[in-house]
């Protein structure tokens, strides 16, 4: 298969499996095909620099801050939490295959691939993590006016 | 302000709470908007302590506190997101403290879930696509299977939790169903990769998105909260595993 056919296919199965997601955790009507491309850009970037040979750490990280500032971007067009355009969009990056291999690994007694897997599955949790809050971080520079509201009274 | 008014403050502050915690909303979120529910009502130091199974809401250096419990947590955005719309409105003093006690208690009980059918559908769907972009190898065969597998395990697990209050049952069920499905499709040869299929089909059930979140928590400081959601997507993790793990055992 054409590379151009690849990217295409994985871009449109990406953006629709998101779509699908929404449907299943009852995502506001009117956020439905918007969260699509949260979900479209992680997965793009993780896949292209996967392909490009990054290795999964730091595909996953970047692919989630992908998901992170398009997530943000868009909360704030339409005045939205963000987590309505990040939970999704995290669908296609979530480490499920490994964490389905891990788990047969280990009740067929393969306990050393197993535990390999299982560490695998937590670091890309992980990376994910750091990722979305990196692009918390890149919101919370670039958003104007003051970080602390006035009803905060301690801290 | 009397003490009837304040304790309708923070009654209010609470049900928003509960509201979102139940929905799957971020725990600072949470916090935040408490806080400014409870500040734009009047009161202008409030105290929040939340966690995934409880909340608490008092006044500072008053005798004034509510406590609410929480007993199921699911992902339900539509309803962060009208909590947060009412929240807004009230701040824009759009609608008054008892117009948003009312729209809050209308939300908790009437917010509308897309049907079964479409939920079933696009299970399906999450299923075979994501079976497709995970196996990374366009196994363009069982496309359809893992939308048949993922559809059923999906039916089954609203099934289960209708019918019963007991946690991760569904999922064990459902994965069961999924294992066993998975293993007589590419025995009667309409499959061909039984690992493709199962990956897809428990796609619409896996806790990625709690593991995620749970980390996320962590990372951001509210340890309990972290713990108790990671344990919890943990568990139902093993859940699922189990249930294909008994299909494996006895068929494989």
């Amino acid at each position: 298969m054409p590379y151009w056919g690849q990217f295409i296919i994985q871009a449109l199965f990406s953006y629709c499996s998101t779509v699908a997601f929404g449907i299943c955790i009852n995502l506001p009507r009117r956020a439905l095909l918007w969260c699509g491309f949260a979900g479209m850009a992680g997965w793009q970037v993780y896949w292209l620099l996967f392909n490009f040979g990054s290795g999964r750490m730091l595909a996953n990280l970047l692919g989630a801050l992908a998901v992170g500032i398009c997530g943000n971007i868009m909360a704030r067009r339409k005045k939205m939490p963000v987590i309505i355009f990040n939970i999704p969009g995290l669908v296609p990056l979530v480490p499920g295959g490994i964490a389905y291999r891990a788990i047969r690994n280990l009740v067929l007694g393969n306990l050393n691939e197993a535990a390999r897997q299982g560490v695998s599955v937590i670091m890309i949790a992980g990376a994910i993590a750091v990722g979305f809050m990196l692009a918390q971080i890149l919101a919370d520079i670039t958003r104007k006016g003051t970080i602390t509201p006035k009803w905060v009274s301690r801290h | 302000m009397k003490a009837v008014q304040k304790n309708k403050v923070l009654e209010t502050c609470l049900i928003a709470g509960r509201i979102m915690i139940e929905s799957g909303s971020e725990m600072y979120r949470v916090e935040d908007l408490m806080n400014r529910i409870a500040y734009n009502a009047g009161v202008q130091r409030s105290v929040v302590f939340t966690t995934p199974t409880g909340l608490f809401i008092g006044i500072e250096n008053q005798p004034y506190a509510q406590l609410g419990v929480i007993s199921v947590r699911t992902i339900n955005l539509e309803k962060v997101e009208n909590v947060n719309t009412a929240s807004r409105q009230f701040a824009n003093k759009e609608i008054s403290l008892d117009q948003l006690m009312a729209r809050l208690k209308h939300i908790d009980h009437d917010t509308i879930h897309f049907p079964i059918w479409m939920q079933i559908v696009a299970a399906a769907i999450i299923s075979a696509l994501l079976m497709i972009i995970f196996s990374g190898e366009y196994d363009w065969l069982d496309i359809l299977p893992a939308a048949v597998v993922g559809a059923l395990g999906y039916a089954v697990f609203i099934t289960v939790n209708r019918l019963t209050s007991i946690r991760f049952i569904g999922e064990f069920l459902s994965a069961m169903v999924i294992g066993l499905a998975a293993y007589l499709l590419t025995g009667w040869h309409l499959g061909v990769n039984i690992d493709n299929i199962i990956i897809g089909a428990v796609m619409p059930l896996v806790p990625g998105v709690a593991i995620t979140n749970s980390i996320r928590d962590l990372l951001a400081g509210h340890l309990l909260s972290g713990m108790a959601r990671g344990m919890e997507a943990t568990l139902s993790a093993f859940a699922i595993g189990t249930g294909i793990a008994l299909v494996f055992r006895f068929f494989m």
